[in-house]
């Protein structure tokens, strides 16, 4: 059974129909890579599967469960499903280790003690364990985003959906943010990624999926996409004639 | 609570609201007009002016900011008159709501000045104007588009604020009004119709300004 | 008539000038609880209160605080009471400062970044957790210097309620006046106390709000 179900979802913002019947499903442990131009509906995808954003037709299951707009569904959903955005948003008042520390504390009520444990433990797989009593404004952006990571992580979701999550760092912190989620590939944690980063694309993920226009355009693994685009929208896409 | 509301005396008393409409917003207009000039020479002299001249500016703006209104207004109409200035109600009111207005407006207008990017005052230079030049041609109509908002709301409180010229006598709508309700003995009534007048007049105001930026700024880039 | 020296004057400026802060204080405190009722009606996720919210605010900022004054001071007598000033002077003033209040302190809720609620959303968090942990720890940061720079606003209200009786600083300065025929001296007093009572407030906001900017500078 796919982990992620994703079914003939349809989303508008006013008359701008940005997502006009997305068909994907992902499997546990499957990498998935999401590309394409700006404005093809990415972000607005994600968005819906962590329930950031209503969907106006079809369904999304996540690990069997369907995802409705109300806040004990949405809650449920997101302790199986975390997001970690383009600009890191992570708390600017609370330390790195509290920001991974919050939500264990208040959404899952775990007791303090127990949720420093858990966020040394995560802020050390993301090699920022000397950095807990550090605040947001004291570290880089590379180092901010393996935060976000880490917090998203400390829930413990079943799936990490990331969007463009090296988009707005500097070149020579992009790759430290992605040794990251290359370590989470391998231990089998199942990504949805939208990224302009084609060559770990093809390095690390399972399927790559090209959107345009608010559909799923081309989907497969990442040699057929990348080595053998089939639309003319792939092809000028990633510049090959 | 039996109270039985009575609003019959409207009528009757229609007149002498009106005339207290019309001394309201004579006083904004002129309060208006003077007071947004007078605040901007005194941007002028605090952000670009000779240092004196913005140190008394500075003075001037933070005595009216840091005292009531009221007091402001007492201090012309009963305190001026022993330096052998003896002004009328209505004078009176005008000056104390355009010294105000021009305070509040100095700063406002000021963070507008502020906000110009340097490079306006550089390109003026470069064209050889004066730096009065500049600030005349280049810099004071995108820095008033900028703050029209702010300023528009605090014209507004001004207005609201006025309501207090009654008590030095000049006849105003809470002057028609304090008459009224000593006449018909219908007080809490009475201040519902003028509070409604006000909210009104202050909506309206609120309208006029907007438009009154729209022909001021017709669609200029603000930076 | 009695002979008043300088000094009498300003001592029974100085007297009145107590009634001012207290009055001040009890404004400020309990139109700052009310402000914050109205807030939450005006940010929460009930249209009824939304829309309450924000007729009270326009209402309460579209006119004039005297006729505020006025309308508690009779309103209040509708009931049979013979009002004291006090209680007039106090109720309108909370419900006056309560609208300016909440309508600051919305401005610092709406100035969180839109990534903050889409951030602890993704972490699972509830509307009013997300507000206690993660919206209102940050709002509250940038509403202290408007709502400092706004108690300038408040203890110069406090002058109007001169009008219906209450003996303030204002009230005294009139009661002074009419006993010295000094009006250019006791008014030029009053406005002096009233500045030393403001001016510190007014200050204070300034810097508060330049060591915000510079701490924000820094992210
Ligand atoms: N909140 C919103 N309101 C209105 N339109 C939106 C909103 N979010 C996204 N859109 C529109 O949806 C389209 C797709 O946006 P997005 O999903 O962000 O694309 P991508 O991430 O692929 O660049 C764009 O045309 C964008 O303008
Ligand atoms: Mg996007």
């Amino acid at each position: 059974m796919s982990l992620i179900a994703i079914t003939e979802v349809k989303k508008r913002f006013g008359d701008n129909e940005v997502l006009k019947g997305i068909n994907i499903d992902v499997d546990p442990g499957e990498v998935i890579a999401i590309i394409g131009k700006s404005g093809s509906g990415k972000s607005t995808l994600l968005r819906c599967i962590n329930g950031l954003e209503s969907i106006d037709d079809g369904s999304i299951l996540v690990a069997g469960a369907q995802l409705l707009p109300d806040e004990l569904h949405l809650k449920a959903l997101r302790l199986k499903v975390g997001m970690i955005f383009q600009q890191f948003n992570l708390f600017p008042h609370l330390s790195a280790g509290r920001n991974v520390m919050l939500s264990q504390m208040v959404v899952k009520k775990t007791p303090k003690a127990e949720a420093e444990v858990m966020a040394r433990k995560m802020l050390d797989r993301v090699g920022l364990l000397h950095k807990f009593d550090a605040y947001p404004d004291q570290l880089s952006g590379g180092q901010q985003q393996r935060v976000a990571i880490a917090r998203a992580l400390a829930m413990q979701p079943i799936a990490l959906l990331c969007d463009e999550i090296t988009s707005a760092l500097d070149p020579e912190l992009v790759n430290e943010v992605l040794a990251v989620v290359k370590e989470l590939a391998a231990e089998g944690m199942t990504l949805m990624m939208v990224t302009h980063e084609m060559r770990f694309a093809r390095d690390v993920c399972s399927r790559v999926v090209f959107m345009h226009q608010g559909r799923v355009h081309e989907i497969g693994p990442p040699g057929e996409v990348f080595g053998n685009p089939k639309t003319p929208e792939l092809k000028q896409f990633l510049g090959v004639h | 609570m039996t109270y039985v509301f009575d609003f019959s005396w409207l009528g009757e008393y229609m007149p002498v609201l009106l005339k207290g409409i019309g001394i309201t917003l004579q006083l904004i207009a002129v309060g208006a007009v003077l007071g947004i000039s007078l605040g901007i020479a005194c941007a002028w002299a605090r952000a670009l002016g000779p240092k004196w001249l913005g140190g008394i500016v500075a003075v001037y703006v933070e005595l009216i900011r840091n005292t009531p209104f009221l007091i402001q207004l007492f201090f012309i109409f009963f305190g001026l008159p022993s330096l052998g200035l003896q002004l009328g109600e209505l004078t009176a009111a005008n000056i104390a709501m355009v010294v105000n207005l021009g305070a509040y407006s100095c700063e406002i207008v000021r963070a507008g000045i502020q906000a110009t990017p340097r490079g306006q005052f550089e390109a003026g230079a470069s064209l050889a104007m004066s730096p009065f030049e500049t600030f005349w041609h280049v810099v004071l109509v995108p820095a008033l588009q900028r703050i029209w908002p702010a300023l528009s709301s605090q014209v507004v409180i001004v207005m609201l604020g006025s309501a207090v010229v009654s008590q030095i006598a000049a006849e105003d709508l809470t002057f028609a009004a304090n008459f009224i309700q000593s006449r018909n003995f219908r007080a809490f009534e009475t201040y519902i119709v003028s509070t409604l007048i006000y909210l009104a007049l202050a909506i309206l105001l609120r309208q006029l300004l907007r438009g009154v930026g729209w022909t001021l700024f017709p669609k200029r880039a603000t930076r | 008539m009695m002979e008043f020296s300088t000094w009498d004057i300003l001592r029974n400026l100085l007297l009145a000038a107590r009634w001012t802060v207290l009055l001040s204080l009890v404004s400020f405190i309990g139109g700052g609880l009310v402000g914050l009722l109205i807030l939450f009606m005006r940010i929460g996720k009930l249209k009824a209160g939304r829309i309450f919210a924000r007729g009270y605010i326009e209402l309460f900022q579209g006119t004039p605080l005297l006729m505020q004054l006025f309308l508690a001071f009779f309103g209040l007598g509708l009931f049979g009471i013979n009002v004291p000033a006090w209680l007039a002077a106090g109720l309108a003033l909370i419900l006056w400062t309560a609208s300016f209040l909440a309508e600051i302190w919305r401005g610092c809720v709406e100035a969180v970044a839109k990534g903050q609620w889409e951030a602890s959303s993704s972490l699972g968090m509830g509307y009013v957790q997300q507000m206690r942990w993660v919206i209102l720890p940050q709002a509250l940061k940038v509403a202290v210097p408007p709502t400092v720079g706004f108690s300038v606003q408040v203890v110069k209200g406090t002058a109007l309620t001169s009008i219906i009786g209450f003996v303030e600083l204002s009230k005294a300065g009139t009661m002074v006046t009419n006993a010295t025929f000094l009006p250019f001296t006791v008014y030029g007093f009053v406005a002096l106390i009233y500045f030393a009572l403001c001016w510190p407030l007014s200050k204070s906001s300034q810097i508060l709000e330049r060591k915000l900017n510079v701490a924000h500078r820094n992210h």
